[in-house]
């Protein structure tokens, strides 16, 4: 990375840091023992997780009649819950693919963590479709290989194929490259990291690091060709993750439910993954960057450039909705107006209220610089827009189901206790991955931010700016710039 | 005497190692490897080191890819079992695009990723030895292969040049396995060595 650097950044690495301090600040924790509020909190999430579990398997013993869907509405929390969970898995793909091709420097403070928890996500979400399908036991039906269920030999190929046309399936293939890129992206950015403690430890721990840094070394081809492969692997992951919540619009945007039958999905959808996966980023990293003590890496300039981030996709999401209101009104279509005009006022009323004030008028707090920069703000904000996002959803998907072409249909849905505790259950297993996560493997990318320690490092900026105001000084004495800079005594042109 | 020797220079930053690759190179020595806690830019121009084609890798399964995806769902959809979906098609393009990205997104990055695994020698079964610990971390070693210099007067010479340009240290590392030199690596992988 360049050390050009704009003046008008903040340092993204606080603190004075060498690299020696940089290995010891994130290597250090991973190879201490943990502490006993470790072992709390994975006792905690542990348990949580568990439950989830249980309820999973309560549901496939019994058959998905335990949960509160019914004939009329057949999508309710389960895909409520595997859209929530697929946007959340977006922020660690745009974090480390889009940001690394605009060269957004600090990126390289989260990327890692965000990525992991893309992952975590996309594990949790999928989750949902399968046990959803309800004869879990058949789920690779949905993989298109010869088969002999069609009542003849594998040998003829004579096969019973799933169905490319449909939505559903796409979804299938989405979901399973995004996940596939995904845990190669960041575990091919782990290896070298994973070699820098495999380098400082002894005995057993080594052997584990050992294993798990593949036998890097670091040589100069090594990183080259490290560098090749993390540039393609972000070309790639960039339309990816643009298609991968796309896709999941479609399984809407494709049918003919008003509400659902609509062109703006796909970009409604996206944004909506980056604004709650920013926001699900920032409820994890704000706890973790103050008990890992990485507040000099993971400084308040990072966490105000991605409350820009939230805020412009929130907004994108408001338009959108507005957009929407708008367009059941102007196409004359009377299903599509009575569909927004039930989502409004209609039974499920408080889940739209919901929906609009988290996430489209809290969030315009942020066009305020000092709110971007608040912790407690922007804590309370991305929980705000967490709930948000999934009420967004659910508005989505319960009501327009609830209100369909028949009204002898229309029906109220209600969780019952086994999907609640699925959700939660999986919040457990999402937050039990990225705890062992957290402990186990570096959080911050460590190679990444050495190198932009040159061009990011608050005492290499005070550097430049010293070295800039020295060659400047001179030349400034007397002109109207110099007094505009604080460098000269005021100009006589410049009146206060 | 181990069976391998090798002469390390120790800088602690990017500035002067990349400074000194240069003067070494003028100097006419040859440079056997370099290690690096990070990647630097301007490396590979110092080194004279080839570009690497791994994104040709990259392309090549990508096509693949698309290639499989549409002769895949050709076969199953036009030939196997044609099934009227909606009175489309069964050829219909438009409702493959999908999978045909996603295949080619997935071809692309599982075999990029495969061939960068084996190019740069990694392995969950490889243990390695590193000539320099710290250059995990906080170090910038050259790397001189001893067996190419084995007079104690390159030594000397080498040893001086390298403290001249900025090396906080330097020092002789026995290694029971061969290190692979940098343009051994780019031509040939880590196959070349055993390490």
């Amino acid at each position: 990375m360049s050390n050009y650097s704009s003046p008008v950044r903040d340092p993204l690495i606080e603190g004075s840091k060498s690299y020696t301090d940089i290995t010891e600040d994130i290597c250090g924790p991973v190879e201490r023992a943990p502490r006993p509020l470790f072992f709390l909190a994975l006792l905690v999430s542990g348990a949580v997780a568990l439950m989830g579990v249980a309820c999973i398997l309560y549901t496939i013993w019994m058959g998905i009649g335990v949960w509160g869907e019914h004939k009329t509405i057949g999508w309710a929390w389960d895909i409520t819950n595997f859209v929530w969970w697929v946007g959340i898995g977006h922020a660690g793909t745009l974090i480390s693919a889009i940001l690394l091709l605009f060269r957004q420097k600090w990126r390289t403070g989260v990327n890692r963590s965000a990525e992991a928890m893309t992952i975590f996500a996309v594990v949790c979400a999928g989750l949902f479709p399968l046990i959803h399908m309800g004869r879990i036991w058949d789920a690779m039906f949905i993989f298109p290989y010869p088969n002999s269920r069609a009542g003849e030999g594998i040998l003829n190929l004579r096969s019973l194929w799933p169905n490319f046309h449909s939505p559903l399936l796409w979804d299938v293939f989405a979901i399973s490259t995004y996940l596939t890129v995904s845990v190669l992206f960041w575990y091919t950015g782990l290896i070298p990291d994973m070699a820098t403690i495999r380098d400082r430890t002894k005995g057993f721990q080594r052997r584990i690091y050992s294993a798990l840094s593949f036998g890097w070394q670091g040589t100069a081809r090594q990183w080259q060709r490290f560098e090749s492969i993390s540039l393609v692997l972000a070309g790639l992951a960039t339309p990816l993750v643009l298609s991968v919540h796309s896709v999941v619009s479609f399984d809407f945007a494709t049918s003919v439910i008003p509400g659902w039958h609509t062109t703006i999905f796909p970009p409604y959808f996206v944004a909506g993954a980056i604004f709650s996966g920013f926001a699900m980023v920032l409820t994890l990293m704000l706890v973790a960057r103050k008990i890992m003590n990485l507040e000099e890496y993971i400084t308040v300039s990072h966490v105000e450039s991605m409350n820009k981030v939230i805020l412009l996709t929130g907004s994108i999401v408001g338009v959108a909705y507005l957009t929407e209101l708008f367009m059941a009104w102007y196409s004359g279509s009377t299903y599509e107006q009575a569909a927004f005009m039930y989502r409004a006022t209609g039974p499920f009323w408080w889940s739209y209220a919901a929906m609009m004030t988290c996430n489209v008028i809290s969030p315009q707090i942020f066009w305020i610089k000092s709110m971007r920069r608040n912790l407690t703000v922007t804590f309370i904000m991305s929980i705000f827009i967490n709930i948000g996002m999934w009420f967004e959803r659910f508005v989505i998907i319960a009501t327009s189901l609830a209100t369909d072409y028949i009204p002898s249909s229309w029906f109220y849905y209600q969780p019952t206790w086994i999907e609640i505790g699925i959700f939660i259950g999986t919040m457990g297993i999402f937050m039990t991955l990225f705890l062992l996560f957290a402990k186990f493997a570096p959080v911050v990318a460590v190679a990444e931010v050495k190198s932009i320690l040159k061009s990011s490092g608050d005492q290499y900026l005070a550097k430049y700016e010293a070295e800039d105001r020295a060659a400047n000084e001179p030349y400034l004495q007397g002109t109207r710039e110099g007094s505009l800079a604080g460098l000269a005594p005021r100009h006589k042109d410049d009146q206060p | 005497m181990a069976k391998y020797n090798y002469l390390l220079g120790l800088f602690d930053d990017e500035e002067p190692l990349l400074a000194a690759v240069h003067k070494i190179r003028d100097a006419g020595l040859n440079i056997h490897d370099v290690l690096l806690p990070f990647p630097i830019h301007g490396l590979d121009d110092a080194l004279n080191a080839r570009e690497t084609k791994l994104h040709n890798a990259g392309f090549l399964f990508g096509a693949t890819g698309t290639a499989f995806a549409l002769l895949m769902m050709s076969a199953i959809s036009v030939f196997d079992w044609p099934n009227n979906f909606g009175g489309k098609p069964f050829f219909s393009m438009p409702s493959w695009i999908p999978i045909t990205f996603e295949l080619t997104v997935l071809f692309s990055a599982v075999g990029m990723t495969i061939v960068y695994y084996i190019r740069n020698g990694l392995s969950v079964f490889k243990d390695i030895e590193p000539l320099e610990p710290r250059t995990s971390s906080d170090r910038f070693a050259i790397v001189f292969d001893l067996d190419e210099y084995g007079e104690e007067a390159d030594m000397d010479k080498i040893s001086g040049l390298l403290t001249s340009l900025g090396a906080l240290e330097v020092k002789t590392k026995g290694m029971s396995k061969r290190h692979p030199s940098h343009e051994e690596q780019s031509t040939r992988g880590f196959a070349s060595g055993t390490n």
